[in-house]
């Protein structure tokens, strides 16, 4: 087991442009299960390739348990990766492909066998091992990549968005079970998704990206409750936080803090007017979407998500809510967050 | 699949149940017409006494095949159509993997090379041919020339390309492959193109290398192409005549005689026929079993 840092770690991929990772500084904790979580483009998976070396950094050093492998190849950086589309070798059983990376290490027939069977029952698809990639479902290759990975006791497991093939309801159930492979081999794992679901629900710590550099790290609970910008205050979070300019700072609040005034029981709350203009019913709960009427604040666009027990009306103005420690302020032109100094009802009314 | 094919399939015969046959029968006519029908006559000539400038024509049973077998022309015939065929296949395929894996990745002049690498395939086999003809000359050969620059050869006794017979066949050799690599290559590379970029990627991490990769995982992965690259090259080499006719023909001492090459002698210019017909014939089953062999191979790499 080892841990992973990156130091100023940068990759431009075309001379002149902006890079695609900028500045990188993260070092994971020992047997760690730490996210990477960005929109397509923010540098995520170009990150995790450079730690697996499959793309030479432009500048910046990665270090492995304490010693830089920068110029090592993949294989002397003994780490195991899983890909999105899982790489399983066609031409191959599922016996052959775990037993892959065992094979390129010289080991013995008969210690391989044992190997191959350990990890395949670990994973549970012993009964799986005659047959070929072709003839297994999404969620049997994803745990034969698994197999794959773990046969050789990695130090470090690098997971590339490997859900994202799988249809919604495995996906869930593949997720529970990821979560509890990670906790019975306790490798250090780094994982590399879109879905902010995943993130919140897997991480031990998450690494916010955008654009090629890092937001925020943090817990789940850190970065959702105490988000460092604007990016991931939006980004976490479905529907995102609601984001209102006001002078040089812009005031965020989430959606599940915007309630009805009469079921606000806090003392220090900043009440609005709002004016619901769309109600989506989702089962357990409601989202409303509409606009603040209350003078200077007139017009601005937020969501509330309600629970179920409240009738609401499209086109009717409701007296709402936000309990004061749940607005967060952000300074307008860095759009860093800002630790509330001024009184948050004098902000907002004037 | 199966649906939406039935579905296509509905459409143009309904609109017009003429149209599917003429826009077939070119394609047939021309099958039937220039391969069909020689082939036919061949095979009938091959049972018959049919000789140019002889109007008669007699039911000769299997008196040519019997008398080509014995010729010692038409053993050394078959021995080197096979010799020439597997090596130069062997060597194609070593070289053609080379070029491809040199030239999948990107580089500056990746499109000229491409380009000049094709350029064998491109042009007729017979002006290439003769362009090596004076390459392998026995007074002008360019070949003789440097390797006496660089004090390789001694220059009063240099090598007779085409007129010693193991150089004769090396040379005959080396000019099969020169035309194929190409052609090879390009399949090669499609091959390597469409190959997921995460498999290699994958064995990287698992710990192979260039070799591993290669015999494990490239090519096997590649058997489909690679059959498909090797029977197009196999009946290429087995059934060309062109590159004896020019630079050899046939000699020295039918030291590269092939079989289509034996055919066109004594078929055309001995103006036996029959014969020409019979060794012409005798190509059809060893090619029919080549390309079912390879077929063969390819399909199970495919399914299993």
């Amino acid at each position: 087991m080892a841990v992973v840092e990156t130091r100023d770690l940068t990759k431009v991929f075309k001379e002149g442009e902006l890079g695609a990772v900028n500045n990188v500084n993260l070092e994971t904790r020992e047997g760690e299960f730490l996210v990477f979580l960005g929109p397509s483009g923010s540098g995520k998976t170009t990150l995790l390739r450079m730690i697996a070396g499959l793309e030479q950094p432009t500048a910046g050093e990665i270090l492995i348990g304490g010693r830089v492998v920068n110029d090592l190849s993949p294989r002397e950086r003994r780490i195991a990766m899983v890909f999105q589309s899982y790489a399983l070798y066609p031409h191959l059983s599922v016996y052959n492909n775990i037993a892959f990376p065992l094979k390129a290490q010289n080991v013995k027939k008969e210690l391989r066998k044992d190997k191959v069977e350990w990890a395949a029952s670990l994973l549970g698809i012993s009964s799986l091992l005659q047959r070929k990639p072709r003839e297994l479902s999404g969620g049997e290759r994803q745990r034969v990549a698994l197999a794959r990975a773990i046969v050789r006791e990695p130090s470090v497991f690098l997971l590339d968005e490997p859900l994202s093939n799988l249809d919604a309801k495995l996906r869930l159930s593949a997720r529970e079970e990821l979560e509890r492979f990670h906790r019975r081999v306790g490798t250090t794992t780094i994982y590399v998704t879109h879905d902010q679901v995943e993130a919140m629900a897997m991480g031990d710590r998450i690494v916010v990206l955008n654009q090629g550099c890092v937001r925020q790290i943090g817990t789940p609970t850190e970065v959702y409750d105490n988000p460092a910008d604007t990016f991931v205050a939006t980004f976490l979070g479905s529907p995102p936080m609601n984001l209102i300019e006001n002078g040089d700072v812009i005031v965020g609040f989430r959606p599940e803090h915007f309630r009805l005034a009469e079921s606000v029981r806090d003392t220090q709350k900043v009440a609005f007017n709002f004016r619901v203009e769309n109600v989506e019913y989702l089962g357990a709960e409601y989202i409303l979407s509409g606009s603040l009427a209350d003078g200077r604040l007139e017009g601005k666009k937020v969501i509330a998500r309600l629970l179920l027990g409240h009738s609401i009306e499209a086109g009717t103005t409701y007296p709402f809510a936000v309990p004061e420690h749940h607005l967060k302020f952000f300074d307008r032109a860095t759009e860093k967050r800002l630790e509330p100094k001024v009184d948050a009802r004098a902000l907002l009314w004037q | 699949m199966a649906v939406s094919r039935a579905k296509d399939k509905s459409v143009g015969a309904a609109q017009s149940p003429m149209l599917g046959a003429a826009m077939f029968a070119p394609a047939a006519l021309y099958i039937l017409l220039l391969i069909g029908a020689p082939f036919v006559l061949a095979i009938f000539y091959a049972f018959s006494d049919a000789r140019i400038g002889n109007t008669e024509l007699h039911f000769a049973g299997l008196e040519n095949f019997r008398s080509i077998l014995q010729s010692p022309s038409f053993r050394k015939a078959v021995q080197n159509s096979i010799i020439f065929t597997i090596v130069a296949q062997i060597i194609v395929l070593v070289c053609s993997n080379i070029l491809s894996i040199a030239l999948e990745k990107p580089f500056r002049g990746r499109g000229l090379v491409r380009f000049l690498i094709l350029l064998p395939w491109v042009a007729p086999v017979s002006l290439g041919t003769i362009g090596w003809k004076w390459i392998l000359d026995s007074i002008y050969s360019v070949i003789t020339w440097v390797l006496v620059w660089l004090r390789i050869v001694n220059p009063y006794n240099t090598p007779m390309w085409l007129g010693e017979p193991q150089l004769a066949m090396a040379s005959v050799i080396l000019v099969h492959c020169w035309r194929l690599i190409p052609f090879s290559t390009v399949i090669l590379l499609a091959g390597r193109t469409a190959m997921p970029k995460e498999i290699p990627e994958a064995a990287a991490i698992d710990g192979a290398g260039f070799w591993r990769t290669l015999f494990q995982i490239n090519l096997p992965m590649m058997t489909p192409i690679l059959s498909v690259a090797v029977l197009f090259g196999t009946i290429f080499t087995f059934t060309d005549m062109t590159v004896v006719y020019i630079l050899t023909n046939g000699g020295p001492y039918d030291s590269t005689q092939t079989l289509p090459m034996l055919a066109f002698t004594q078929g055309i210019q001995a103006s036996d026929l029959a014969a020409g017909a019979a060794i012409s014939v005798f190509l059809v089953p060893v090619l029919v079993l080549i390309a079912y062999l390879m077929l063969r191979v390819a399909h199970r790499a495919e399914v299993s």
